[in-house]
């Protein structure tokens, strides 16, 4: 089946939709994803979101967006309804992972909790350490985290390996650990009720 | 190590005349170099500046250079937050020094992170930033509540209240701390200014702030500004 909806996705959720879109059987879908490390220069999402949008509007159907706002403080949403094209809902992956009661309820207990995903779990080297500069300027450490207060892992597909990743992490930031499982189930539905009806 | 290092090693900032000193100091902030900065600003001293000139000139100056290339993506969050230490060890040795002159502020700011906000880095910059300009400034730090903001400005009566936030979940709040003032009848006493990643102008306007300021030296400008029109009312 040829796709004739295309799905503009964060790159740290590239992962998690190939596993949706095979589990799911989304063949009218092909997912196009943008740098994760757009997240440290938020401002440039809009843009670069845009740029897919008119490269490849003509060529698909329908377009949808597979990021929440990112710190794009209302851009995204502003740029994507010059073309009436949606996105997920929410203000960050980590809402929209864990629904947005739960992700209240995780930030009004402590405001200071630093959100890791399976993805940043993986990558907490580059998209961490490397973005924010620690490699080579580690004494930045208590500049960036000193208000923090505890490292809360949103498990989309859990591992003992995963976990002791996000343990070490924590320990990294000198950070109290908890975990949180989402699964991929809130996602893969909020993607299902904007794209199935657009399967041929 | 790099041979620019070497070649900065081979400076003895003593023996550099005036001008050359500060173009050094400028270098050296932009580097993040908090020990050179320190000793440079303790020759300025020692060859007779004032404080508040070492603080414009060498300082202030230095750290305009940074906010021009973190504005224009030169430089990166790390590499500001390296300039600010530098700037804040030069500030340590003069904050004291200027404090006895008594010279009269420029303004008062009281600035706070809003509530469920943690995020602080910015909002620091903005506070030493102002405050190497002249004004006083009361740093409520984060996490700050409405009634800590208002409880604030009636104690300190500055002219300004800045707000800051770096999450798309609470910058709304800044709209319900000037609720909050609009409905004490205390909107029209304060220039508000609110800054953070997520905001842009439009939602500054959208939630009655004075203005929405990009950066640090935008804030400054934005302040002095500000401050100066409502003094000539």
């Amino acid at each position: 089946m040829t796709a004739n909806v295309l799905l503009i996705a964060c790159g740290a959720l590239a992962r998690e939709l190939v596993l949706l879109t095979r589990r799911n059987r989304w063949s009218h879908l092909k997912v196009q994803c943008l740098p994760p490390e757009l997240h440290n220069t938020p401002q440039r999402i809009p843009g670069e979101v845009v740029a897919v949008i008119e490269a490849n509007r003509a060529k698909f159907e329908h377009i949808f967006v597979a990021y929440a706002d990112c710190g794009t403080g209302g851009m995204l949403d502003k740029a994507l309804e010059a073309y009436g094209i949606e996105r997920l809902p929410g203000a960050h992956c980590y809402e929209f992972f864990t629904g947005a009661t739960s992700f209240a309820r995780f930030c009004d207990e402590e405001p200071g909790t630093y959100y890791l995903t399976d993805f940043l779990v993986r990558h907490f080297d580059r998209l961490v350490i490397g973005a924010l500069g620690l490699d080579k300027h580690p004494q930045l450490k208590g500049e960036y985290f000193r208000n923090y207060r505890r490292v809360m892992y949103l498990a989309q597909s859990p591992s003992d390996e995963l976990r002791q990743l996000a343990k070490s992490h924590a320990d990294y930031l000198g950070l109290a650990y908890t975990e949180h499982f989402t699964g991929l189930d809130r996602v893969g539905t909020e993607l299902h009720e904007h794209v199935v009806q657009w399967q041929n | 190590m790099s041979q620019q290092n070497e070649s900065t090693d081979d400076i003895v900032l003593a023996d550099l005349p005036d001008e050359e000193l500060v173009e050094q100091m400028f270098d050296d902030l932009y580097d993040g170099l908090a020990d050179e900065i320190t000793e440079g600003t303790n020759i300025l001293l020692s060859r007779g500046w004032s404080a508040t000139r070492v603080l414009d000139d060498a300082l202030v100056g230095g750290m305009n250079i940074v906010g021009i290339d973190f504005r224009d993506g030169i430089l990166f969050v790390p590499e500001v937050l390296l300039a600010a230490n530098a700037m804040k060890a030069g500030m340590a040795i003069l904050r004291p020094l200027l404090a006895e002159t008594g010279a009269k502020p420029v303004g008062k700011m009281v600035i706070g992170t809003v509530k469920g906000d943690i995020h602080d880095i910015g909002k620091n910059l903005v506070g030493m930033m102002m405050e190497g300009a002249g004004f006083e400034v009361i740093d409520l730090g984060i996490n700050t509540d409405a009634d800590a903001y208002i409880a604030a400005l009636e104690k300190e009566r500055p002219d300004i209240l800045g707000m800051s936030a770096l999450l798309t979940t609470t910058m709304p709040y800044m709209k319900v701390v000037i609720d909050n003032l609009k409905e004490k009848g205390m909107r029209d006493d304060y220039i508000i200014l609110v800054g953070g990643a997520p905001l842009n102008d439009d939602f500054g306007k959208a939630i009655g702030a004075d203005a929405y300021c990009r950066d640090a030296a935008t804030a400054v400008d934005v302040a002095k500004q500000l401050v100066k029109e409502r003094r000539a009312l």
